[in-house]
Parts: C-alpha cells; structure tokens; sequence
C-alpha cells in the first residue's frame, strides 16, 4: 500500500504511545494519532480530554474535545477544574500530546501570536487552552505539526508552553515536574533533545526522506543525531486502521 | 430566585451596558441563544469572559457588544481560527478589543475561588511562559508552609453569568448532565445567574452522574429549546459540526458576516 507523508506522520505519533499510557490529547491531529493507537498498537490507551472526560472510547473521531461521543464513552466524566486540579497537575497522565503553530530550537511552543508585539499581532492565535499545563505536569510530552521553516523557528515569537526553555537546566530551575517534549513528530521525521543541550536533533526520517530535506524546513542549523533511524513503513493494518477512522470522520 | 422568565425579559432585566457577562459551556450547553439576544438587545461595552470564545463569542464580538474579553482560548474547534475575534484584535473592527489572557488551568480556578467566595486561587501553571508579562492577573506566590513559589489568580466574579442545562422544575432547580465543564463554578461565581434550559418539567427524574443547582442559588430560568446550536445539548441533540465549518467561511468576510448577522439573529425574533 502507497501512503501519504500525513499518513505517515500520525501512525509514527501513534505508534510512540504505549499500552496503558494515560494520554492527555489535544483535538485534531493529535487525537486522531490516539484514537489510531487505540485500534492498534494500544488497545489499552486512556484517552483524556480537557473537557473532562476520561477513559474515553469514541467509535469515530470527534471534531471538539467536547462531541458528545467522548462523554457517552468516557469511564468518567469530571468538571473542567477538576480534570486540571486533580488529574493533570499532581502528574496523574504519561503522554500529554500537542500541536504547534510554532516550536523552536529547545521545544518551546507558541499557539498565542505571530509576530513581535503581543498588543499588535501579525496574526493572533487561538491561545494557549490547556496547553502550557499539560506542558508543565504530564510526564511526558509529544508533539506532532508539520514540519516547515515558518514553523521550525530559531525562537517562538511567544512562549506559550514551555518545552527546555532556553537550555538543559531551565524546567528544574522553573520547577516544572514533568519531563517536557521527549518527542516532535513530524511528516519528515522525528526530533528528540540532545540528552546534553536539550536541542532538537533530527534521530529519524521518514521512509524515503533525504536529512537534507529536514534540515531545509528547519529555521535553525538541524543536528542529525549521528545513528539516524529510519522509520519503518506504515503497515497495511496500520493504514487500514487510519483511513477507516478518517472516512468516518 | 429560579425565576422562571422568558428568554428577552431575562437579559433586559439582567444584562447593561459595561458589565462583566460571562456565557459558558465547553463545547457543550453553550447557551447560544441568549448570546443572541445580547445582540439583538444591543448590548455594548461588554466585558465577555469565557474559557473557550468560540461562534457565539465571535458573532457578539462582530455584532459590537464586546469592549474586553477575559478567555484562554478562542478558535472555532476543530475547524481553525475565528475571523471577526481577529479582525477585533488585529483591525480594531467593528470596536478596539482589549484582551485578558489566561490558559484554561487559570480560568477554571478562577471561577472556583469566585465560586468559592475566595480573592484568588492557587495553582502549578504559567511558569516559564509569556502569558505573565502580558497579563497583570497572573502573580507568583510564595507557600507559606513550604515556601515554594506557585502561582496566583484572582478570582472572577462577573456581574452576570448565563449558561444552558438540559432541564429545570416548576421551581426554577436546574438539573444537567454530561461535560458539564465550569458550569457550576460561574453560577455559583457570579452576581446574577440565568440558566436557559431545554424543557421546564413539572419533576427532575434523578440522574446519576448529574449536576443540581438549587433554584434560589439561580437568579432566572429560561425555557429556550434548542438554545445551545449550534452547540449540543446531551439527551436532547447533538453537534451541529457542519456549522461550526460553515462558519469559517460566513465570518471570514465583514460584509457576509453582517448580511448573515441580521438575517439570523437581529431580525428573528424569538418565539415567546
């Protein structure tokens, strides 16, 4: 089976959650690489949604983090403050899984505005929702977005989530408990931090991706971590799984 | 108090010009239809709170009744960005809109410590980000017990807070179920209350799972049918996501946007 470089993307996301991670999942591509990890490489994944359900099991894929699917599915169903108070700042959930309008350099994110003065945007974005939390208390975090230079940045026009700061000591120093991005998944490939600098290298590229290629929608001098993997292809369960859950969509 | 009233005489004797009005529901019991009779009682110089402005916020704010809105996230969801929010932010159309912006953590705890009758609250969140040099309601603060430094939000106490539930009694007690998101907290937070519902019954049938509020904790109680659409209302109906994307290209453009805006909110009036 052909695949596209979208295709490839949200299986490699979805395939980097484990059976069993509790998972706090953002709407749209982070929760369609969830829903597909769930129908396949982790059966037991518990889905977390900031509007309070959790333990969700949707049969198709929601358009909000609040359709009505996730609540008639949900193991529970807990207020808004509750599922921040409770759940997610004491470090109760493994995965928490972002989208980026921009990440730079030490995974920082931005979701707030395009430009350099707040009160006068070149774009406003939505914001940062639950974002700069999960950041803060999941154990770990994954981001997935789509790799190009507008997005790759040498230093987010605002930080509204906190990856590595601005080096490798800056989340003990601010005090936060979970560990940041441990992965970036992109269409091309995948960056992790340098265990020393905490600087997003490119570790994996995508089936028949050139490094180069990475390094060309990166805004920044991308390091190739020096035993690149490449990511194994999509299998046809794998796609399968995926397209039947984009149809229904 | 649980006074039950009809939708326009609600707003015209709770909401004035210059208040603090917060409409909530996460994704879920948007009270909708009381955003539109703002609008259409024309309503100006509002300060509009809301965890997640979505196309209610973003038809009040196009329709000029928006001097400041307090949110933490403001899209339409799933589908992208919401044009007259940026237009207001971006081009200062129809009106300049201030901003106060919060991450959803700091907005929910603000409705508690409202709803809690507290001058703040205290949480682990904003460290490290920008949102605390551009939003003067996010302090550090120190534990007085182990001396680490957290954060603090003030509390929100709007003069008025509107919401939609499934169902209320004769006696204006509010039963709803479901994502219920911050729905007790901005009741319970804010000075004046007004639930719309789906259907006034003449007994509340138990519900696991549910959310009371006591109608003398309420100010009014609407009957408005379908008063959450596009937004759902659990048990009653559902999503109406092929609007939330149609909205994308309706607000996209002013002159749609007004064209539309009068068409479906100014001059329908509601049924009694």
């Amino acid at each position: 089976m052909r695949w596209t470089a979208d295709e490839m993307m949200t299986i490699a996301a979805a395939r980097a959650l484990r059976d069993g991670d509790r998972c706090f999942v953002g709407i749209g591509r982070p929760s369609t690489a969830a829903n597909l990890a769930r129908r396949t490489n982790a059966p037991n994944l518990v889905l977390i949604y900031e509007s309070g359900t959790i333990g969700a099991k949707p049969a198709t894929l929601p358009l909000s983090i609040g359709d009505g699917v996730l609540a008639e599915t949900a193991d529970a169903v807990v207020s808004v403050p509750e599922i921040f108070n409770y759940w997610l700042q004491p470090g109760r959930v493994d995965v928490g899984f972002l989208g980026a309008a921009q990440i730079d350099r030490y995974g920082n994110i931005n979701t707030t505005v395009i430009g350099d003065d707040y009160r006068d945007p070149r774009v406003r974005l939505p914001g940062a929702g639950g974002a700069p939390e999960i950041a803060a208390s999941c154990r770990e975090v994954i981001v997935i977005v789509k790799h190009s230079p507008r997005t790759f940045v040498e230093r987010v026009d605002f930080v509204t989530s906190v990856g590595y700061g601005s080096g490798p000591d800056d989340r003990a120093k601010l005090g936060l408990t979970g560990r940041g991005p441990a992965l970036v998944i992109t269409d091309l490939g995948v960056l992790e931090p340098d265990p020393e600098t905490a600087e997003l290298i490119l570790t994996q590229v995508h089936p028949g991706v050139d490094p180069a290629r990475a390094a060309e929608a990166t805004g920044w001098p991308l390091a190739v971590a020096p035993s690149l993997r490449v990511t194994p292809d999509p299998s046809s369960a794998e796609l399968s799984a995926l397209r039947e859950l984009e149809r229904q969509d | 108090m649980g006074v039950i009233a009809s939708l326009p005489e609600a707003i015209a004797e709770l909401v004035r010009d210059g208040q603090t009005v917060a409409l909530e529901g996460f994704t879920h019991l948007i009270p909708v239809a009381a955003g539109h009779e703002i609008i259409r009682q024309r309503r100006r110089d509002l300060t509009l709170v809301r965890m997640t402005p979505d196309i209610v916020y973003d038809q009040m704010i196009g329709a000029g009744c928006a001097r400041k809105l307090v949110f933490s996230w403001a899209g339409n969801p799933g589908v992208g960005s919401l044009h007259r929010f940026r237009d207001a932010v971006q081009r200062a159309w129809p009106a300049p809109l201030e901003i106060e912006e919060h991450s959803h953590a700091g907005m929910a705890n603000r409705y508690v410590a409202g709803a809690s009758g507290l001058p703040f609250a205290v949480l682990r969140g904003y460290v490290g980000t920008d949102l605390p040099a551009h939003t003067a309601t996010i302090k550090p603060i120190t534990c007085p017990f182990t001396g680490e430094v957290l954060t603090a939000v003030p509390a929100l106490n709007p003069d008025v807070g509107i919401v939609h539930a499934q169902r209320a009694d004769r006696a204006g007690n509010v039963q709803m179920w479901g994502i219920t998101g911050v729905h007790k907290e901005v009741v319970l937070a804010s000075h004046k209350s007004l639930v719309t519902v789906e259907e006034i019954v003449d007994r509340l049938e138990p519900r696991p799972g549910a959310v009371i509020l006591p109608g003398w904790a309420v100010t009014y109680v609407a009957e408005v049918p379908g008063g959450a659409h596009p937004s759902y209302a659990m048990g009653y109906s559902e999503r109406d996501n092929d609007y939330y994307q149609a909205w994308d290209a309706i607000s996209r453009d002013r002159d749609t946007f007004t064209t539309w805006l009068k068409e479906h909110v100014l001059d329908r009036v509601p049924t009694p």
